[in-house]
């Protein structure tokens, strides 16, 4: 008989006894009909039951139908413990949900192979050492002309390709009037056949077409946006567009699921490097450089090539270097070049979230443990009081591995039920992360397909959480020995003694994911604590360009528009907006000495832009309508104390000298209150504010081509005027467009995304611990009582007073919490110094850090007790001896 | 669980000589001609007949189908399969070899 009837046999039970049972009759009216006694036939032939059984191991797949009978008989145990099952499940359900959402995102930005021919080939050059004051730094910008210097001599080993980093921009496709953003990418023309691409429509712009500068305006869009921004129309080819002041042509689309080398954003259109007006620059580093290794081509060669043209490119140009320490010259020029692999992409948002990723990744598991470290007492307290049935299965001739095939069958339905939740769980979550670090300037792309990838580990999980669980509880049940377990069981202390060192790893686990959970908080409160040094609430910023440059008057002019909006209090203009991420470094030199190591940050400002601001002004005066750069500036009193130390500026000059060479003599008009510059974390760095308004060398007034609107304004939720505004910004006067607008608030809450993840998700999973952590303790505590109901009962019968038996009853448990929490804290330690750089201002050893979790612990443990202690108290000595 | 059956291996073989010579038995009349050929002195149970004739059909030596007989009354009846053949030689010369053997420890004791 084939196998697949026999299995097919397995479910249809009930015909193949039919069928047994009619030739076994037919045997016998065969042997009536032979003249033998019908009685005597019957008796002759036996019980039809003992043949049938006998016969049907022959017509039936054994190990099937054992597993039909467990299946059906594990359901029926679940459903008898209905709500521990359940709670069994969801607990499981939320820590693989957890998991596998978090395999998701760490899959979608740091593992995931890139969709290019060979993403094993590709490398991403950096350069290491120490920064210009003395910090180690890691940085993976390059200038062009030493990137053509590098492609020369990677030739043979590695086609070089230079990508821009991907910068929202605003371009027009139709008229002026209608701006649109678009991710816009720069990038060598070798790019797409280096990364073995073939375009969806039209073509690519090749190398050839990207050698010299601005000579081929041409442009290549991702499947996406064409999908996106033209419903697939093939007649996109040869439609123009509008990027700063170059028209360009589109040529060609890319092929599908391409959208650039950066996880995390979507690349929109491709454009060749060339036409990036910094690729005859020397001294602006804006793109990244990666490697398409020649197959069979040594690396460590080819990085020491590279090493050496980019030492001797950076030399050559640092001879220029006018104004610095010879300090940074030589901190600067001992960088040294490395490579790694690219093969998942290169990313901001990689390097800013790996390791918060990977913590999170950390935490998650410990939670999956903890769920299953309860589901295995749960089990394990389900199988002792099933030691009789099992005895009796064994008395019965049941095998070993029968039995632990009929425990893990029970397991694998737990789990695949909680799987099957847990998707639903992974389905939402992980995008939900996405949202939540992802803002209307800078939204986060990320892949995250449902494919073999997610689907694999899910199975892999299943089945590591399935043996975790489900395994140990299965041996010890099938080691059952029959004679002591019919006896009434064997020494009880055995089996309880498994189940408390899972109390233990519970607890240690549990204070490990809420003390970090603690620290993520404590760095988040920090973060938002720290003084800003001006009031962001009711403060809109306009960005703006001036595509061909305006007047100081015209930006002026514009000014004063703003300024007669209602609502408006006040309006000034700046560079940039604080804390968007730019900043402007340069040497500074105090009374004609040598330059310091340490460099002075700079922002250009008009009048009032202190008070639009909220900025205190400490001494001295403001700056005047009538200053220029250069001329007078305002610093602040981080400056003041780093550069002139700590005495009254005001009155005194620096010398600051740029990049190119060219000084500049600056007089100290006055003196603000410290804010942080550039982004929050790294604390307040010295910055001298210069006049919006500026001359070049020769003396001539410079007409700046962007700067910002700083508006105050007296709504509480300025964004309700960004309309008016931003039509009164652009129409005042023509020559100006608005790029973007923003809140001051949400460039200062865009400083803590990661943190506020770090620290909603760290509560949340602590949470989730603490509460099956007391789950567990409660089931176990819970479950012993009702085991030593008698020794209780007895004890009580004998005179034992309720605090004597909630000794009994806790003294174990709680030993293995005190194990557990001190095992917590040696965990904790560990491992916050292994994640220090996620912290801010917060020290893992400090005793309140490591007493609240404790505390929180201590509490859930208290929680969890009561029931069982209560329980304990309540037996009657009196029933449990006439129950027995 | 299993019982294995001291018979089972010359129980094989004779069902499946007899099946060889005579196609179309059903249980009751195996039962019968391995009595009356062994002139009543082998007599296969109904106990570890039946067992033993599923168990050769899962291993595909013998097949089984219904038939009605001209009584009226229906039986299953086997036949030998083609892989049934084979087992049938393999399960002769076994036994010619085990036979043969025993009785020359019998003959020198």
């Amino acid at each position: 008989m084939a196998w697949w009837t026999r299995a097919v046999n397995a479910f249809r039970g009930e015909r193949v006894n039919r069928l047994l049972d009619e030739e076994f009759e037919s045997h016998i009216a065969e042997a009536i009909a032979d003249g033998r006694d019908p009685h005597e036939a019957r008796r002759a032939f036996g019980s039809m039951l003992r043949q049938r059984e006998a016969s049907r191991e022959a017509r039936v797949t054994g190990w099937l139908e054992g597993m039909r009978a467990d299946v059906v008989f594990g359901w029926r145990q679940l459903r008898r413990n209905r709500v521990t099952s359940v709670a069994a499940v969801l607990s499981l359900a939320l820590a693989i949900g957890s998991c596998v959402s978090a395999f998701r995102l760490i899959d979608a930005l740091l593992l995931r192979p890139l969709p290019v021919s060979h993403p094993e080939r590709l490398m991403a050059l950096s350069r290491e050492g120490l920064s210009w004051e003395g910090k180690p730094s890691t940085f993976d910008g390059w200038a062009y002309p030493a990137f053509q210097r590098m492609r020369e001599a990677a030739r043979g080993s590695a086609e070089l390709i230079a990508l821009s980093y991907t910068n929202r921009s605003d371009l027009t496709f139709a008229s002026d009037a209608e701006m649109e953003k678009g991710s816009v990418q720069y990038v060598s023309g070798a790019m797409f056949e280096g990364f073995g691409l073939s375009p969806s429509l039209g073509r690519f712009f090749t190398a050839e077409e990207d050698r010299v500068p601005k000579a081929h305006p041409y442009a290549v869009l991702s499947y996406d946006f064409w999908t996106k921004r033209f419903a697939r129309d093939p007649k996109v080819i040869g439609r123009t567009f509008r990027l700063e002041d170059e028209i360009f042509e589109v040529v060609g689309v890319g092929p599908k699921g391409f959208a650039g080398m950066e996880p995390g954003t979507a690349t929109e259109i491709f454009l060749p490097t060339m036409m990036n007006p910094w690729s005859i620059r020397r001294d602006v580093t804006w793109h990244r450089t990666l490697a398409v290794m020649v197959p069979g081509a040594e690396v460590e060669p080819m990085r020491a090539r590279l090493d050496a043209v980019s030492r001797g490119f950076e030399a050559e140009r640092a001879k220029n270097f006018k104004g610095l320490s010879q300090q940074s010259i030589d901190n600067y020029l001992n960088q040294h070049l490395v490579l790694n692999s690219a093969r998942a992409g290169v990313s901001g948002l990689q390097t800013d979230y790996r390791g918060a990723l990977t913590w999170l990744g950390v935490l998650v598991f410990l939670v999956l443990l903890i769920a299953c470290a309860n589901v295995a007492n749960l089990m394990t307290a389900l199988a002792s009081a099933r030691a009789r049935e099992m005895a009796l299965r064994v008395s019965l001739g049941a095998g070993r591995a029968r039995l632990v095939q009929m425990v893990l069958v029970e397991s694998a339905m737990l789990a695949s039920m909680a799987a099957a939740v847990g998707a639903l769980l992974a389905w939402r979550f992980a995008p939900i992360v996405v949202e939540m670090i992802s803002n209307a300037d800078n939204p986060v792309r990320l892949d995250l397909p449902a494919d073999w990838r997610v689907f694999g580990f899910g199975a892999g999980l299943l089945v590591a959480v399935m043996l975790l669980f489900g395994l140990m509880p299965a041996l010890r049940a099938s080691a059952v020995k029959p004679m002591s377990a019919l006896k009434g069981g064997e020494d009880p202390h055995a089996r309880r003694r498994l189940t408390h060192w899972m109390i233990a790893a519970q607890v240690a686990f549990c204070f490990l994911v809420v003390f970090t959970a603690g620290l993520f908080v404590t760095t988040f409160q920090r973060l938002s604590a720290l003084p800003l040094g001006y009031r962001p609430d009711g403060v809109l910023v306009l960005e703006m360009v001036a595509p061909h440059g305006q007047p100081p008057e015209a930006w002026d002019e514009v000014a004063s528009g703003l300024r007669s909006v209602p609502g408006v209090t006040g309006v000034a203009t700046s560079g940039w907006p604080l804390m968007n991420g730019s900043a402007w470094n340069d040497a500074i030199a105090v009374n004609g000495g040598p330059p310091n190591v340490e460099l002075g940050y700079f922002l250009s400002v008009s009048p009032k832009w202190f008070e639009t601001m909220g900025m205190a002004l400490r001494s001295g005066r403001d700056l005047r309508d009538s200053d220029v750069l250069p001329g007078a500036v305002v610093v602040n009193e981080t400056f003041v104390k780093d550069f002139f130390h700590g005495l009254d500026p005001v009155g005194r000059s620096f010398d600051k000298t740029g990049d190119d060479g060219v000084q500049n003599h600056m007089d100290v008009v006055g003196v603000v209150a410290d804010a942080p510059y550039r982004n929050l974390r790294e604390g307040i760095l010295p910055v001298a504010f210069l006049p919006f308004r500026r001359r070049d060398a020769k003396g001539v007034v410079e007409r700046p081509n962007g700067g910002t609107f700083v508006v105050r304004t007296a709504a509480k939720n300025p964004r309700t005027m960004e309309q008016e505004l931003r039509k009164k910004a652009a129409g005042t006067r023509a020559g100006f467009r608005v790029t973007n607008v923003r809140t001051q608030q949400e460039l200062v809450d865009g400083q803590m995304v990661r943190e506020r993840l770090l620290a909603m998700l760290g509560v949340f999973f602590a949470a989730v611990a603490l509460l099956l952590a007391g789950i567990g303790l409660y089931g176990v505590l819970n479950y012993s009582v009702i085991q030593r109901r008698r020794e209780i009962g007895i004890r009580v019968a004998v005179g034992a007073r309720g605090g004597a038996i909630a000794g009994l009853v806790l003294r174990d448990v709680l030993a293995m919490v005190a194990v557990g929490l001190i095992a917590g804290v040696g965990l904790g330690l560990a491992a916050a110094r292994s994640i220090e750089t996620l912290f801010y201002q917060v020290k893992a050893s400090d005793p309140v850090a490591l007493a609240i979790p404790s505390g929180v612990i201590l509490a859930a443990v208290a929680f969890a007790t009561v029931p069982a202690v209560a329980r304990a108290l309540r037996i009657q000595p009196v029933e449990i001896l006439r129950a027995e | 669980m299993k019982k294995i059956d001291s018979m089972q291996g010359s129980l094989n073989l004779l069902v499946l000589k007899l099946l060889s010579r005579r196609p179309g038995l059903h249980g009751y009349s195996i039962m019968t001609a391995i009595k009356e050929s062994s002139g009543e002195v082998l007599q296969a149970e109904e106990g570890s007949l039946y067992p033993a004739l599923h168990r050769m059909e899962e291993s595909g030596w013998i097949r089984a189908k219904w038939v009605v007989k001209e009584s009226g009354r229906r039986a299953r009846t086997y036949e030998l399969t083609l892989v049934g053949k084979k087992q049938l030689a393999v399960e002769e010369s076994r036994w010619e070899m085990v036979s043969s053997a025993i009785n020359r420890v019998l003959l020198e004791a």
